[in-house]
Formats: structure tokens, C-alpha cells, sequence
């Protein structure tokens, strides 16, 4: 238990601020053995009620891991994006079938013990596809927000750090590119590189970079002006040492958050994309394809389509989940 | 403040010139061939032409032209309303739009009040129920409303409403039947947000100093909340509510291509199927038009709400 | 008059109310407030007992932390989110409210007991015009609709509110704090309630406008009838206007009594040592360096005739804002230089030019007699080593993810001095200079108090061995009983390694403490300035008047420093600006100013 030593030296602080407290020994013009006195009594301590203080900050920073694994509703998520990111490095680990397995005998049946998801008009069993389907997805997805975080983190550094005309410069684009929404954007880069999961992935990042280097360049000014930062500066170290050491590690707490989110935005524009048909071409089913195929049999095999569908959400509710909680956590 | 209006509209222009630039530098300069992504499009099969058919195919649509040069011809008579031709339809892109634009601002001016009323109704509804489980849930409400994706929901309304229940139908663009499901689906996410942004602010708002003195003053929760929380928690919402309704061709995409909708997101959906740049290029111009437009409103409207931005746009 | 003024002191805090029998407005009886915390209950009251009877005026004295806010916000009922009575009653008006519902409560606030809050930028509603504001308060008397705004016009205009009709159309941010402070006392009065509470009213305020808000709301009290609870951290404001002042530490009551008793004969170590710092002699009163009689030693910074325009963002007649007009100064080596200002003097510019963060408009800075006006930061760099800086604020001067021996090592590390053992060596020297104990150095910012952390920065200020350290308020953002423990290490400092300090602050009674000579900033000149070798004409004034009690303070202030009783002279006469009633005793006594003058040593 860390809190145990911090309680003896709030402890130590009451005794000693009674020393402190005496006005002969608090005076500061009063003689040095006076001040000696009082400086040995409190051993670089404060007031008790501070020391308390302390005691309880240090208590909620040293748990803060704690506090997230005391949320149900966090945990839960996090175990089944980790579900979600492992099946779509492995799937192999939770489906023995493999997704373009044909059994004619088995065309769409419901879902059972044999097959969660039911299977389609080929019989092909449509959690293995839905598995595999995160493969393409998720890759794509973290390709689309790795891509935004470099580029937004450039962009946002560059014009927080620089300012001045840097800053009006490249602030201008990311307004603009802001006019356009994310998904129409994406779509116009879908039109001019063409289909595929590299130029959906590369689409989507164009769409959400621009966000990111708000907040970066956000993030940047604010811990800029953070009086540490000038004590540095005015302690001899350099701006290369300032951004490193203090800027960047400083800043990285929302972009974080921002990240974690739009990872879950990026699932969502790249199923919407694939749903809207700009994605691989089959056989390869990302989520939003399998979703567009299933609808054609929406009256008689109603989960083809809404069980993706519903997997699609849980993932990206989950992503959000896990993002409010990072944000409440870091407040 | 006529300054300040002048100005803000000029700021508008630009962003739209700049806009504009954007998506022809995407459409035009980025590596892949825009010449054979443009003619394969057109149903013409490149390694079947003549080098002499192909210039003169090229010619027909000016692209043996620097690109400059083609740039500042399609800006030209794009401030003049003209979007060139359909590469896949042979019209003109205005006319298409012009076609299809009805449907989908139909289906808006259903969706918008849905969406106001349902976020707002959700967000006093968290305020005002007292009972704890009740307020869990529509705490966690808006939250998932956001992470569900529009064609999941069209879908699920339509296999419950539809198919199910057969209460509504479930495609075509006659009545207002067959308007209700699309308009839901089409309000939910903005609900959702508004609902969150929303009670946020309420939560935020009750929590300024200044509501102390209101309280300090013996002025009821009721009143409270109506003369001293409402207008200083909305005003985020205003701005969210703009950008929703600048997006509204992009909402529509996907609704339109659930519902089998013939509005401008099939177009759209359409266009970038078969690599129309001229088309995608009018359709990302008129929604950037739109957004600049309405948030252009939404500042006005904010400075008539918010005595500080008002004062502040004086001096400026 | 002639030394300590013992005599007036009994008509300065007469404290006629207490024997009256009228029902108290407010009774607490063993109060006790706690916060609720992640499961836990925190408690912040302790058995607080506290009556205030009609036509009183009390004031609850305490530091941060003391629990005198929530004891006031227990009085409205508007205790914060988490806030429970864990024990005790309150009764307003003879009515038991202890847990009442919320209906009950809002019945009194208003009407009963009004509040003026802690912070005027903040207390009002932002997006409302003034004059609605007020009539909502005067509406809960039953007024009329149609009445109600020129009831509103009545209540600004008592609250001295100057062209009230053109006040109440305007918007809170139209109004500068002192106004807005009006504004809020308006609303309290509006409603006529028969306790005014006011908690911590004017701290957010300069000090000339603060002293004139209270003495305002003490006469409105004082002609009314109200009774008056005033919240503060400051002996002196309730020593100067309350019948009986009520000293509060960590949740209980300490000490209360008449202003007279608790200001000459204090009981307790507590309120003695209030008493003792800063805010007793704060703001107000001479300036006597403590150490004025140094002999010269060699400057090492100059400043020669500096100014500085700041260009403004365009609009407005004037392009340009004259933070500095003409500022010389100089730090001699091994001696403290005070520069004190109230805020917007340009203090904090000066520092900033005398630092090179920031280019003067006009004039030089010297140091050890090279120019380095212009220098850019490379040029810069190595002088940097021997001047070094302290910040204002702990809190965000030291980076959260840094441990204190990395925080403290940093300089060290920027200047590639020494290797890893030496630094580390060299951390532990400080932190043994500084006070702290050596393993400390593993602990981050948070987990350290804010005395702790500026104990910390000074200590990595102290890393490269500097000439020169630049203090800008290095106390103010601490408590009052911290502060001290932070001058005696900044005066211990000096007195082991000889450097010598600028010390910023708008303090004077701080920089008194510390300083071998002072220099005042107002409106961006050096308007006085004493100490050592530069005062040739004698120690000059600087506020002109002290209230009675705050004179006495003062005066005791000064015997207890070992001050001869001989040297300390005063001089009273009446307020330019009378506040109080001069037909009653109590307003004589409140605009009785008096001077304390500190003779030359003969």
C-alpha cells in the first residue's frame, strides 16, 4: 500500500505545524535560530490540513488504474475490443470454419450453437465471416486512425508550437477541410483513388486528421503556456528539449481520447463505405458488405444483416465506452 | 457590426473557394490517372481507342489542358452555376441535381424537427426524472444512439416496422408513409448528440456560480433551470445543430441507399459507383455551400443569443 | 495621538448588539458539515456554534480549508454536491431548517437571508441584462410585475450603483468587477432579507475597491437593520467592520470575540499568528524594509529607463497599451529588491523584460554592466546560468510527469553539467538546502503540497548556482501560515549562498519582510522608492490612511518586531471618503483614519 507513509507524514505535519503555529518561531524577522527551529520542526512540510490534502491526491493518482478496473461497464468493453482486435489478428482462434466454407445442406439457418450468427444463402457460417470481416475492418480502421494521428500530430505541433503565420496557415486548411464532411470527403478520395481498402483507409484518415490537429495544436498552446514550460526555457532548455520532454508527453492525454473515439468513428465510416459498396470486392466481406449482401433476405433471414450489424455497434459503443472513460479518469 | 457581417461573409467565400480548390486538387492531381478513371467511366475501354481517338476523346472534355488551366475553367463556370456534363448520364450535372434535390430536402425538413425534439426532450427528461434507474437509462441512452450505424437502424426499423408489424412501408418516395422510417433513421444520431451535448451543458450550467445566486435569490429549480440554465446550456447545441443541418446531404447518404430513397445521397452513392468527378465535385461543392451557409446563420444567431460574442463582434 | 492608540480601541469595536435579547436571525448549535467521497464522509465543519442577531454584523475569519464557506453555504442551504449536516441545528428565524426540504428553504433565501457571493466576474448570469437579475430578487417580495423593474432601479441605486437605468440595461460583462459586485449586492438587498451573508465579497477586487464595496455594504447594513455575516480570510476587513469576529481553523471554532480583544489581547497561538502575516499589514500602511540599514553592495542588474508598449488588437482609439512608461531599478548582489504593485502596475513586465522573455520598447537592462537588451535566446543562454526564476503559481510550475529529483535536475541536465551521479548528488544537496527531506526526490508534483512544490522550484532555480533568482509572487498563490515558512527559507537562502532576489509581489507587508529596499510600480512608473542607500528622503508614504483597528494592527505589528516604541509615531485625522454614519459612535470610529509613521532610529 503506497498511502501508508504518506499518512505517517501527514501526521508528522500536525506536530509540527504547532511549531510553526508558535508566532515567535512563524516570524520571519524574528532571529535565525528562531527560523532554524521552525525549518528543522517541519522538514519541508506544510500545514496539516495540506498534508491531508496530499495524502488523498495521492491516493486517487496511484489508483487511477484502479478506478478504471472498478468499472464494470469499462472492463466489459475492454474485454470485448480485446476480443474483437485479437479475432481480427487470429481468427482462427474462435472459429474453427473458415469464412468462404460452402454447406448447401445448411443454407440460411438461424442462429444456433453451431453457428452464433447463423449462416447465408450459401450456407456459409456467418460468425467465421463476420471474424474474419474485423480482419479487413479493423485494419483498415487503425490504418485509417495510426495515418490521422501522424498527420494531425505534425500538423498540430507544427502550428501550436510555431504560431504565427504557421499557425494562421495551417489552422485555414483545417478549417476548410472541416467544411467538408468527414464522410463526403472520404468519398470524393474513394472516387479519385478507387475502391479498396488502402484508399478507404487513407479516405478516412484525410477525413480525420483534421480533428486531430485541432486538438493537438489545442493541447500544444495549452501546456505551452504552462509556467513549467518557462521554467525550462528559462532553466537553458532548448525548444527540442521543451517539446519532447514536456509538450508532447503532456499533450498526449486528450489526443489519446480523441484517438480511442475515432477509432470507433473510423469502424463506423469505413462499414458505411463498404456498406455503400466502395469496399473489397467479394469474395472478401468487410463488416458493412456482409451487412449489404444480408439485406436482399432482410423479410425471411432477418439476422444476415442485423447481427452484423448489432456487432458493428457493440464495437463502436464499446470504443466510445472505453474513451469517456479514459476522459473522465484523466479529469 | 456591418463590418463584422461583411467580414464573416468574406471568411465564408473563402472557405468555399478553398473547399472547392481541395476537391479538385483530389479529384485532378492525386496520383491515380484522372483521364482514365474519367473516359473508362464514360464507357469508353481505353486499350480499344486509336492514340488519335483518344486525344480527340480528351479534347472533348478539355483534359489535354494544364491543369491550370482547367482549374480555373471549371471554377469559371462553376460561379456560374455550371457543372459541366454528366460523364455516366447524359445531362448535365444542375439538371440532376436539380432533380434530385426536392426528395432529399423533404426528407430533411422531417428529420430536423425529430431530431430537436427528440434531443431536447431526452435531455430535460435526464434533468428533471428523479427516479435513479430511469435516469441511468437515459444517461446511457444518447451514447448508444451514437454508436449505432444508420444502416443498422434503417434496417432494424424496417424488419420490425415494415416486415414485421407492416405498419409502414419499407422503400419508394410517395407520401408520408413512406417518409416516416427514413426521417428516424435520419434524426437518430443527431438526437443522440444533441441529447449528450445537451445534458452536459444542463450538468455544466447548474454547476456555475451563477446559479448559486440565482438559487441564493429563492427562485424555484423550475425557474431556475428556465430563466437561467436553458439559454447558457444551448448555445453549444446551436452550433452542433448547424453542423447537422449543414450535413444533411451526407445523412442522407446512407439513409437513401437503405430505404431505396432517389435523392441526392443515391446520387451521390451513384456518382462515386461510377467515378463521376464532375458530379462529385457539384455534390461536395453544394454541401460545403450548405455547411458555410447555415454556420455563416448560426454565428449570427449566436451573437443575438450570446451578449459577449455580440459585443465582442463590435469591437472587432 | 501618540503610540498605540489603546484608548480608542474600546469605541472601535463596541460591542453593544450581544447583550440585546431579540431572537438570534440565525442560531448554529454544534454544526458539523461533511463531504461525501468516493463512500467516504470528509468532514469539513466541525461543532459549530454561531448566532447572529438582528442589526449584528459578524465577521468568520479563517484560511482556506477552514470551513467558513461551508458554514455559509449551510446558512442558505445550499451546501455544494456531496455536502451533508452530519450533526447540529440550524434554525433561521426561530424556524429548525436542519434538513428541511428544499420548499422551506427556498421560502427563506431571498427574503430572509440574502448572499452576496465570492466572486463578482462569475455571480452573475451572463446572458441576462442587469436589471432583469435584480427584479427577479425584488419579485420574491410579491412585488408587482409591472413595479418590479423600478424596485430593481431602487435596489442598484442603494447599492451605489452610478446611472442605474443605464446600468440595468447592460450585460454582467459591460461592468467592471467592482460594479458587478454592486450588482450582486443589489440582488441581496432587493429582497430585504434580514441576514445579509457575504462570503469572501470583495477578494476577487482591487484593494482601493474592495475597501469602498465593504465600507458600502456595512452602511447599508448599518442604516437597514440587517444583520451582516461577513466570510473573509482577512483579520483586518473584519476586524474594521464587525461587532464581533469569529476565528475558524480547519472546520472549528478557535476564538471570537470583540475586534478590540481578538486584535490586541488574542487568546489563541492561531490568531496571534494570523494577526502576525501578511494580511494584517497587506495593502495598506508603510512600507519599512526590514533590512534597510545594508551596507552598498555591487549591482548586478539594472534596468535604465525601461518601457514598454504593448500593441492592441485593432479597434479602439489607442493602438498601443504603455505598460511601462520609465523604469529604472537596480538588484544588488547578495541584497533583495522588492517591486510591489497592485495588478495591472506592470510588475510582472518588468520582470519578464529584466528576464529577456520579453523586449523593452525603450531603455536597457544591464547586467553586471554589459547590455543585453535585444540579446537573443543563444546569446542569452549562458548568462541564463547565473539568473534564474521562481514562479508565482506552484501548482503549474513544475511539470505533473516529472519527479521532483528529475524537476530539480532539469537545469542541470539543459546545461550538460555533471553526470548522472553528480547531478543526483547535487539533488540531494538541494533538496537538503531547500528543506525537504532527501526522499522526496522520487515523488511527483501532485503528491506534494503546494509549500512543498514551491520548495521544490526554488530548489531547481538554486540548481545552476545562480547570482540572481527572480521571485514573482513566489508566496501568493500559498496560505497565509505557508507563506511565512517559504520567506524564512527565501531569507535563510540568502543569508547561506549571498544571492540576490527581485522580489515581485503586490504585497507590501511581504515584501517588507524581505526586501533591503522597495520600489512601488503604479501605472508602469516607479512611483516611490526606499531602503538602504537609495532613500534620501526618508521613508515615503504610501497609502495615506489606515482605519482605527487596522492602524492598531499595525502598530502592534511593529512592537512585536522589537520595533522601539519610540520610533513608531501616528497621526490620526478624518476620511477623505467618510463610509460610516458620523452621527453614530460606530461611523465616527469607522472613518477615523489614522497614520503610522516609523521615525528614523535616533
Amino acid at each position: 500500500m503506497p498511502d501508508k507513509p504518506v499518512f505517517a507524514t501527514a501526521t508528522r505535519d500536525r506536530a509540527s505545524t504547532t511549531v510553526a503555529a508558535d508566532p515567535v518561531a512563524a516570524s520571519p524577522l524574528a532571529c535565525a535560530a528562531a527560523v532554524i527551529s521552525a525549518e528543522v520542526g517541519l522538514i519541508g512540510s506544510d500545514a496539516a490540513g495540506e498534508g491531508a490534502a496530499v495524502a488523498r491526491r495521492r491516493l486517487a493518482a496511484g489508483t487511477r488504474t484502479g478506478r478504471l478496473a472498478r468499472r464494470p461497464g469499462f472492463v466489459l468493453a475492454a474485454l470485448f475490443v480485446a476480443f474483437v482486435t485479437l479475432s481480427a489478428l487470429v481468427p482462427s482462434l474462435f472459429t474453427a470454419r473458415a469464412p468462404s466454407e460452402t454447406s448447401p445442406t445448411e443454407k440460411l439457418r438461424g442462429p444456433s450453437t453451431a453457428h452464433l450468427f447463423g449462416t447465408d444463402e450459401l450456407g456459409r457460417d456467418m460468425f467465421s465471416r463476420v471474424l474474419h470481416g474485423s480482419t479487413l475492418t479493423i485494419k483498415a480502421a487503425g490504418g485509417a486512425v495510426l495515418i490521422a494521428v501522424i498527420a494531425g500530430l505534425a500538423i498540430g505541433v507544427l502550428a501550436g508550437f510555431f504560431g504565427g503565420w504557421v499557425d494562421s496557415l495551417l489552422m485555414r486548411v483545417v478549417d476548410v477541410m472541416l467544411a467538408i464532411p468527414i464522410l463526403l470527403m472520404a468519398m470524393t478520395i474513394v472516387t479519385a483513388l478507387g475502391f479498396g481498402l488502402l484508399p478507404m483507409a487513407i479516405a478516412v484518415a484525410v477525413g480525420i486528421a483534421p480533428g486531430f490537429a485541432r486538438t493537438t495544436r489545442a493541447e500544444v498552446l495549452r501546456v505551452r503556456s504552462q509556467a513549467y514550460v518557462e521554467a525550462a526555457r528559462t532553466g537553458g532548455a532548448s525548444w527540442g528539449r521543451v517539446l519532447l520532454r514536456h509538450v508532447l508527453p503532456n499533450s498526449w492525454g486528450p489526443v489519446g481520447v480523441l484517438a480511442v473515439l475515432d477509432f470507433g468513428a473510423a469502424v463506423l465510416l469505413i462499414s458505411s463505405l463498404s456498406f455503400l459498396g466502395f469496399g473489397t470486392p467479394p469474395p472478401a466481406a468487410e463488416w458493412g458488405t456482409l451487412i449489404s449482401a444480408g439485406r436482399n433476405y432482410l423479410i425471411t433471414s432477418p439476422w444476415l444483416a442485423l447481427l452484423p450489424g448489432l456487432f458493428v455497434g457493440l464495437v463502436v459503443f464499446s470504443l466510445n465506452h472505453i474513451a469517456r472513460s479514459l476522459e473522465e479518469v484523466q479529469r | 457590426m456591418t463590418r463584422y457581417l461583411a467580414g464573416r461573409f468574406a471568411q465564408a467565400l473563402l472557405v468555399l473557394w478553398a473547399a472547392y480548390t481541395v476537391v479538385f486538387v483530389i479529384l485532378h492531381v492525386l496520383p491515380s490517372d484522372p483521364i482514365t478513371l474519367q473516359l473508362s467511366a464514360g464507357g469508353a475501354d481505353i486499350s480499344q481507342l486509336t492514340p488519335a481517338a483518344l486525344h480527340d476523346l480528351k479534347d472533348r472534355y478539355g483534359l489535354n489542358n494544364p491543369v491550370l488551366v482547367q482549374y480555373v475553367h471549371s471554377l469559371w463556370h462553376a460561379l456560374h452555376g455550371d457543372f459541366g456534363m454528366s460523364l455516366t448520364q447524359n445531362v448535365t450535372v444542375g439538371s440532376l441535381i436539380a432533380d434530385k434535390l426536392p426528395s432529399t430536402l423533404e426528407l430533411t425538413a422531417v428529420a430536423l424537427p425529430l431530431m430537436l425534439g427528440g434531443g431536447v426532450g431526452l435531455a430535460y427528461l435526464a434533468v428533471f426524472v428523479r427516479w435513479r434507474p430511469a435516469r441511468t437509462v437515459l444517461a446511457r441512452l444518447p451514447a448508444v444512439g451514437v454508436s449505432l450505424p444508420q444502416f443498422f437502424v434503417g434496417l432494424l426499423l424496417i424488419q420490425v416496422f415494415s416486415f414485421s408489424l407492416t405498419w409502414l412501408p419499407a422503400t419508394g418516395s410517395d407520401g408520408w408513409r413512406s417518409l416516416v422510417l427514413p426521417a428516424v433513421t435520419m434524426s437518430l444520431i443527431g438526437a443522440a448528440m444533441l441529447a449528450q451535448l445537451l445534458t452536459r451543458g444542463f450538468d455544466d450550467t447548474w454547476r456555475e456560480p451563477y446559479i448559486v445566486t440565482a438559487q441564493a435569490k429563492g427562485l424555484s429549480r423550475r425557474t431556475v433551470q428556465r430563466r437561467h440554465v436553458l439559454r447558457n446550456a444551448c448555445l453549444p447545441a446551436l452550433t452542433l445543430l448547424g453542423i447537422m443541418l449543414g450535413y444533411t446531404v451526407t445523412n442522407s447518404i446512407v439513409v437513401e441507399a437503405v430505404f431505396s430513397r432517389n435523392g441526392l445521397g443515391q446520387l451521390t452513392q451513384q456518382a462515386v459507383l461510377g467515378q463521376d468527378v464532375p458530379v462529385v465535385q457539384a455534390i461536395v461543392l453544394i454541401t460545403a455551400a450548405g455547411f458555410v451557409l447555415v454556420n455563416l446563420l448560426v454565428d449570427l444567431l449566436y451573437s443575438l443569443l450570446d451578449p459577449r460574442v455580440a459585443s465582442a463582434a463590435g469591437a472587432g | 495621538m501618540s503610540t498605540p492608540p489603546t484608548a480608542a480601541a474600546a469605541d472601535a469595536g463596541t460591542p453593544g448588539p450581544t447583550t440585546s435579547t431579540s431572537p438570534p436571525v440565525v442560531a448554529l448549535a454544534g454544526l458539523s458539515v461533511a463531504y461525501r467521497q468516493g463512500g467516504q464522509l470528509r468532514p469539513a465543519v466541525e461543532g459549530v456554534d454561531l448566532a447572529v442577531t438582528p442589526g449584528e454584523t459578524v465577521a468568520v475569519v479563517g484560511e482556506s480549508g477552514s470551513g467558513k464557506t461551508t458554514t455559509a453555504s449551510a446558512i442558505l442551504g445550499l451546501l455544494p454536491a456531496g455536502g451533508v449536516v452530519t450533526a447540529g441545528r440550524i434554525e433561521i428565524a426561530g424556524t429548525e431548517v436542519t434538513g428541511a426540504p428544499e420548499r422551506v428553504w427556498r421560502a427563506l433565501r431571498g427574503t430572509v437571508v440574502g448572499l452576496v457571493p465570492q466572486d463578482p466576474m462569475v455571480g452573475l448570469n451572463p446572458t441576462m441584462r442587469i436589471g432583469p437579475q435584480v427584479a427577479e430578487a425584488v419579485r420574491r417580495r410579491g412585488v408587482d410585475r409591472r413595479l418590479a423593474p423600478v424596485q430593481a432601479l431602487e435596489a442598484l441605486e442603494r447599492a451605489g450603483v452610478d446611472e442605474a437605468a443605464l446600468r440595468a440595461r447592460q450585460y454582467p460583462h459591460e461592468l467592471s468587477g467592482g460594479l458587478r459586485q454592486r450588482v450582486l449586492i443589489a440582488i441581496a438587498i432587493a429582497g430585504r432579507p434580514r441576514l445579509i451573508v457575504a462570503d469572501e465579497p470583495t477578494s476577487a477586487l482591487d484593494v482601493t475597491v474592495q475597501r469602498r464595496i465593504l465600507d458600502h455594504l456595512a452602511g447599508l447594513v448599518a442604516d437597514s437593520g440587517t444583520a451582516l455575516l461577513i466570510i473573509t480570510h482577512d483579520l483586518g476587513i473584519a476586524a474594521d467592520r464587525a461587532d464581533r469576529v469569529i476565528v475558524m481553523r480547519r472546520g472549528r471554532v478557535v476564538e471570537q470575540g470583540a475586534p478590540a480583544d481578538i486584535l490586541l489581547r488574542p487568546r489563541e497561538a492561531y490568531t496571534r499568528h494570523l494577526l502576525d502575516v501578511a494580511p494584517a499589514l497587506s495593502h495598506a500602511g508603510r512600507v519599512v524594509p526590514a533590512r534597510a540599514e545594508a551596507p552598498p553592495a555591487p549591482e548586478v542588474l539594472r534596468l535604465d529607463g525601461i518601457g514598454k508598449d504593448f500593441r492592441l488588437p485593432r479597434g479602439g482609439a489607442e493602438r498601443t497599451l504603455r505598460a511601462l512608461d520609465d523604469v529604472s531599478l537596480t538588484v544588488r548582489a547578495g541584497q533583495t529588491l522588492g517591486l510591489v504593485g497592485e495588478s495591472g502596475s506592470g510588475k510582472t513586465t518588468a520582470l519578464r523584460i529584466a528576464m529577456g522573455l520579453e523586449q523593452p520598447t525603450r531603455g536597457r537592462v544591464l547586467l553586471d554592466g554589459t547590455d543585453i537588451t535585444g540579446a537573443g535566446w543563444s546569446t542569452l543562454r549562458p548568462l541564463r546560468r547565473r539568473f534564474q526564476l521562481v514562479h508565482q503559481n506552484p501548482y503549474s510550475s513544475l511539470d505533473p510527469r516529472f519527479s521532483v529529483a528529475r524537476s530539480i535536475a532539469e537545469p542541470l541536465v539543459s546545461y550538460r553539467i555533471g553526470d548522472r551521479a553528480s547531478r543526483a548528488a547535487r539533488v540531494r544537496e538541494l533538496l537538503d538546502q531547500v528543506a525537504l527531506p532527501a526522499a522526496y526526490a522520487t515523488r511527483r508534483p501532485t503528491e506534494l503540497s503546494g509549500g512543498q512544490r514551491q520548495r521544490v522550484a526554488i530548489a531547481r532555480a538554486l540548481a545552476l548556482a545562480p547570482e540572481l533568482v527572480f521571485l514573482d509572487e513566489p508566496v501568493s498563490a500559498l496560505d497565509v501560515s505557508v507563506q511565512d515558512q517559504i520567506l524564512a527559507l527565501l531569507l535563510r537562502l540568502q543569508n547561506d549562498l549571498g544571492i540576490g532576489y527581485l522580489f515581485i509581489s503586490h504585497d507590501l507587508a511581504v515584501v517588507a519582510q524581505l526586501a533591503h529596499s522597495v520600489a512601488v510600480l503604479r501605472g508602469g512608473n516607479v512611483t516611490v522608492l526606499v531602503g538602504g542607500y537609495t532613500d534620501t528622503t526618508g521613508p515615503a508614504r504610501v497609502n495615506q490612511a489606515l482605519s482605527l483597528s487596522r492602524a492598531q494592527a499595525v502598530a502592534g505589528y511593529l512592537l512585536r518586531q522589537g520595533v522601539p516604541a519610540a520610533r513608531v509615531r501616528a497621526a490620526g485625522f478624518g476620511s477623505a471618503e467618510p463610509a460610516g454614519d458620523n452621527r453614530t459612535a460606530r461611523g465616527r470610529a469607522a472613518n477615523r483614519r489614522i497614520e503610522i509613521t516609523l521615525a528614523p532610529p535616533a
